[in-house]
């Protein structure tokens, strides 16, 4: 099986550690995978606020990029949802079709296909897990607190398998951030005050590190970590499960 | 700018100014979404109750104008008068006959949403007609001359003491009453008084059968009853789309409502209205008021099927630390921010936007309504439609065109962390609203990109 | 005409019809005693249950608990006496207005929510259950069902002019979420179990 690699344009200019791990994580489990260096991004920021119209000719540059391999790959929950729920192409549909079909966000990719029950990490800290709106609801990555219906959780199911990390309980296990892309800086005050209850939350039951499966979200709680002069830090979840 | 023109960005940032009352705020609502999460847990087979509902509402969105008939002509042989009224200002005049010709210049109104969306109190009093809301909450708000925030809880939004003082000013309770029992009391007491007198009440309708032309009142309180069985007329509005086929439909709705409302098994009260009593008027007004219009858009249809218990509301992170008034809008949250934009979409074009599409709310909601999906296509329409501000498509523009093309990609990406790690101060500074609260993400040396060339790409 | 307008846009913008689901069925727990969770959910809901054994206990505890009230109303013929007069029909429901305490027996009661079903023939007048500062419900065990979709099933077609589920006392919490019991319907409710 051949993976392509798709890495969210924030996380190639801004947290490309989260993508080396990505990479490493997945070379580390035997899966050729590759990183078609024309990639942009998935058009979701654009999507989002209204402008989806606008997004034919990124979305004619992800399929040109991705459509060749048996699976897609990406370390972000919010870009692979917006790739199945909206990636559609005027004269492309059926490769489209195809790719909404392969397209696998890195924590269900493991679960679900690579189906790993033994990682070799290491991380022997004490870890908050957020778990991050679209992945969880969109993706169905972990139960959502909303639903009378049994409990599951994909990227816990992985941490448990690194050695030496504890992961701290929360009082409100999955409630948004509130990164939410644009709305970031159009609904600022909401926006911050979300991230601050959010942070807060990990804060007060001893988070070191605060993970999940969106660097979207954990860039803005950093933002926030790091104005409140906290030692805590964000790191991706690729990022623990490659630890040694 | 006045406050009738604030849009939601402007009226949260004043609601946030006062961080603890944010958290007052933000917590009670939360509590209230716990003690829903408790109650729909203790009902094994809640989801299916959920999916039945869904399905009953569709069955009745899909059947509407038949259903509407058979409920008209039940309700008539029943002896109840059912007038229909396209707008707001009509089904406003159509009460004002009606008191009218009765000769009744004094109304008690028990909790109504749509009378608030069709501004019935203000219409009445320019009329010369006085209206008091006997739902403690809407006296609450009546008397500080607000709207209510929330459609259950009229008056979350204030304090114990905000609520004494204004019962120290219009009810003579002694200044600086603040404990709830006394102030409870003191509105029993004024409101008996108001219930023993009036001949006119007004109520609005929980659900509306088909099958048997009666419609159905929840309340805790009592003052729906105590309004409408002392009064020589009662008049009961609805929206069109409060029809359910079948009585026995009552049994998933009634289980489904208040559980998801406020976390209680059932309202105190269920009060079916199927006659007249003897000697009185019922009166029926059956309201449209830009429901058909929403009827006709495919995407947006199912939001009809709501029914009222706010659920979306105390689940809403946004809500939560914006409050009701912040969506300058008779129904807030998450429900409204999909069915405003139906009725002005210039003046609502904000509200789509007040949410990060966490989906939450379509998770909570009793009938299913894809509520968080509804707010994405509305961004959609609202841009396309031109509301979307002109900063805003210029930049869309250009982000369309950088991430368009791979090489202006990675020369823009390049230059803003050259930027950030040079010239910081160019970022950071007040104009960046995310400088406001948060630190800009630290600029790597390099992008993913540039390290798979220099490390794998050569590699292979 | 309005109405022609409303119906008209309904034809032309509803989508296709969708069939009304079947009833939902779900597992009943056939062991639950129905007449503990009744109890349970009413006393959770703020209503003082007692059972008793006949109507004798049910006027002792009455005038127990209500030892000041001057006006009692009944129409339940094992209660109504000298003390407890039954209610006038047609009267006029202003004039009910000092009443103290009214009883009624329920035409059946759900052990899920504790509400109980009240039709208009047995009110008196609809004003009184809500207009009386205390209201007592005498409640046969017999007549106990386990959920709203059963209630609805021995409901049927039944006609009335007016009928109302009564859960518990009137009440309310919008003030800062605090319960208050006694809102503007009665004060208290009480609840006699009983098997007659």
């Amino acid at each position: 099986m051949r993976v392509g690699l798709f890495i969210p344009c924030y996380v190639d200019q801004f947290y490309p550690n989260a993508g080396i791990a990505t990479y490493q994580l997945l070379v580390k489990l035997g899966v050729d995978v590759t990183y078609p260096t024309g990639q942009t991004c998935c058009g979701q920021p654009m999507a989002n606020s209204g402008f989806e119209h606008l997004t034919g000719d990124c979305n004619n540059l992800f399929i040109d990029n991705f459509a060749e391999f048996d699976y897609i790959v990406s370390p972000s929950g919010s870009c692979v949802l917006h790739v199945k729920d909206h990636l559609h192409s005027e004269h492309a549909e059926v490769q489209a079709t195809g790719i909404r079909n392969k397209v696998y966000e890195l924590v269900e990719f493991l679960v679900d296909i690579l189906k790993v029950k033994e990682l070799h990490a290491k991380f022997p800290h004490k870890v908050g897990l957020h778990q991050s709106c679209h992945g969880q609801r969109g993706l169905y990555l972990t139960q959502m607190t909303e639903l009378v219906a049994p409990y599951f959780s994909k990227p816990q199911q992985l941490l448990s398998q690194v050695e030496g990390l504890e992961l701290i309980s929360l009082s409100r296990e999955d409630e948004c951030c509130g990164f939410g892309g644009t709305f970031c800086v159009v609904e600022e005050a909401v926006s911050s005050k979300m991230g601050k209850d959010r942070v807060k939350d990990h804060l007060v039951h001893g988070a070191e590190y605060i993970t999940g499966a969106d660097m979207s979200c954990l860039m803005h709680m950093e933002g926030i970590l790091k104005r409140e002069k906290s030692n805590v830090k964000v790191l991706h979840i690729a990022e623990i499960l490659n630890a040694e | 700018m006045n406050e009738a023109t604030k849009t939601h960005p402007e009226l949260s940032e004043i609601f946030n100014q006062d961080e603890a009352r944010v958290d007052w705020h933000d917590e009670t609502l939360w509590w209230i979404r716990q003690k829903r999460d408790k109650s729909a847990h203790s009902i094994p087979e809640w989801e299916r109750l959920r999916e039945t509902a869904s399905q009953i509402k569709n069955n009745v969105l899909s059947g509407l104008a038949g259903y509407l008939t058979t409920f008209e002509k039940n309700a008539l042989a029943n002896g109840i008068v059912v007038h229909w009224a396209a707008d707001a200002a009509e089904h406003n005049r159509i009460v004002h006959d009606i008191l009218k010709r009765n000769g009744i210049g004094q109304m008690v109104k028990s909790k109504s949403m749509l009378t608030e969306e069709c501004h019935l109190n203000e219409y009445l009093e320019e009329q010369g007609i006085d209206v008091i809301d006997s739902d403690l909450g809407e006296r609450i708000v009546q008397l500080a001359k607000e709207p209510p925030s929330h459609i259950v809880l009229p008056c979350i939004h204030k304090k114990k003491e905000e609520i004494g003082d204004l019962f120290h000013i219009h009810l003579g309770v002694p200044a600086g009453t603040s404990d709830p029992q006394i102030l409870t009391e003191t509105a029993r007491q004024h409101l008996r008084e108001t219930f023993l007198t009036r001949r006119g009440a007004l109520t609005g309708v929980n659900f509306a059968i088909a099958e048997t032309g009666e419609f159905v009142v929840c309340t805790n309180e009592g003052n729906a009853d105590m309004g409408a069985h002392l009064a020589d007329v009662h008049i009961a509005s609805m929206g069109i789309e409060k029809i359910i086929p079948q009585r026995k439909h009552l049994g998933v709705f009634l289980r489904l409502l208040t559980r998801s409302a406020t976390g209680q098994p059932i309202t105190t009260y269920s009060s079916h209205f199927k006659k007249p009593r003897a000697g009185q008027e019922m009166h029926i007004i059956i309201v449209d008021n830009g429901r058909t219009v929403q009827m006709g858009r495919e995407d947006f249809r199912a939001s009809l099927k709501c029914i009222r218990c706010g659920a979306c509301m105390n689940t809403c992170p946004v809500y939560r630390r914006s409050g009701g008034h912040s969506y300058h809008t008779a129904i807030a949250g998450p429900i409204g921010a999909i069915l405003a934009p139906n009725l002005d979409m210039k003046k609502y074009a904000d509200l789509p936007f007040a949410s990060t599409l966490c989906g939450s709310c379509s998770n909570v909601c009793p009938v299913k309504i894809d509520i968080h999906q509804q707010l994405y296509k509305w961004r959609q329409v609202i841009v396309k439609e031109g509301y979307a501000d002109t900063t805003k498509k210029i930049g869309m523009q250009l982000m369309t065109f950088t991430l368009s093309s791979p090489t202006v990609f990675r020369t823009a990406g390049k230059a803003g962390r050259w930027v950030l790690k040079h010239i910081p101060f160019a970022v950071n500074n007040k104009f960046n609203p995310w400088f406001i609260h948060r630190e800009m993400p630290e600029p790597p040396a390099e992008s993913f990109g540039e390290w798979y060339k220099k490390n794998v790409k050569k590699n292979s | 005409m309005s109405r022609d307008k409303i119906l008209a846009a309904l034809q032309q913008n509803q989508p296709e019809l969708v069939p009304i689901p079947p009833d939902l069925s779900f597992e009943k727990d056939e062991t639950i005693d129905l007449s503990a969770k009744f109890k349970a959910m009413a006393e959770g809901i703020g209503s003082k249950v007692y059972e008793v054994a006949d109507a004798e206990e049910i006027k002792r505890l009455i005038a127990l608990d209500f030892p000041d009230a001057k006006r009692i109303l009944s129409n339940v013929d094992e209660v109504v006496s000298d003390g407890i007069p039954a209610f006038i029909l047609d009267a006029d429901p202003h004039s009910y207005e000092d009443v103290n305490i009214a009883i009624f027996k329920p035409r059946l009661g759900v052990a899920e929510n504790s509400a109980l079903w009240l039709t208009e023939d047995l009110m008196g007048v609809r004003a009184l259950p809500f207009i009386t500062q205390h209201i007592v419900m005498i409640v046969d065990v017999a007549a106990l069902v386990p959920d709203m979709h059963t209630a609805y099933q021995v409901i049927g077609d039944a006609d009335y002019g007016f009928s109302t589920f009564i859960a518990g006392p009137s009440k309310t919490a919008d003030i800062e979420q605090s319960l208050v019991l006694g809102a503007h319907g009665p004060r208290s409710m009480t609840i006699f179990l009983c098997r007659f």
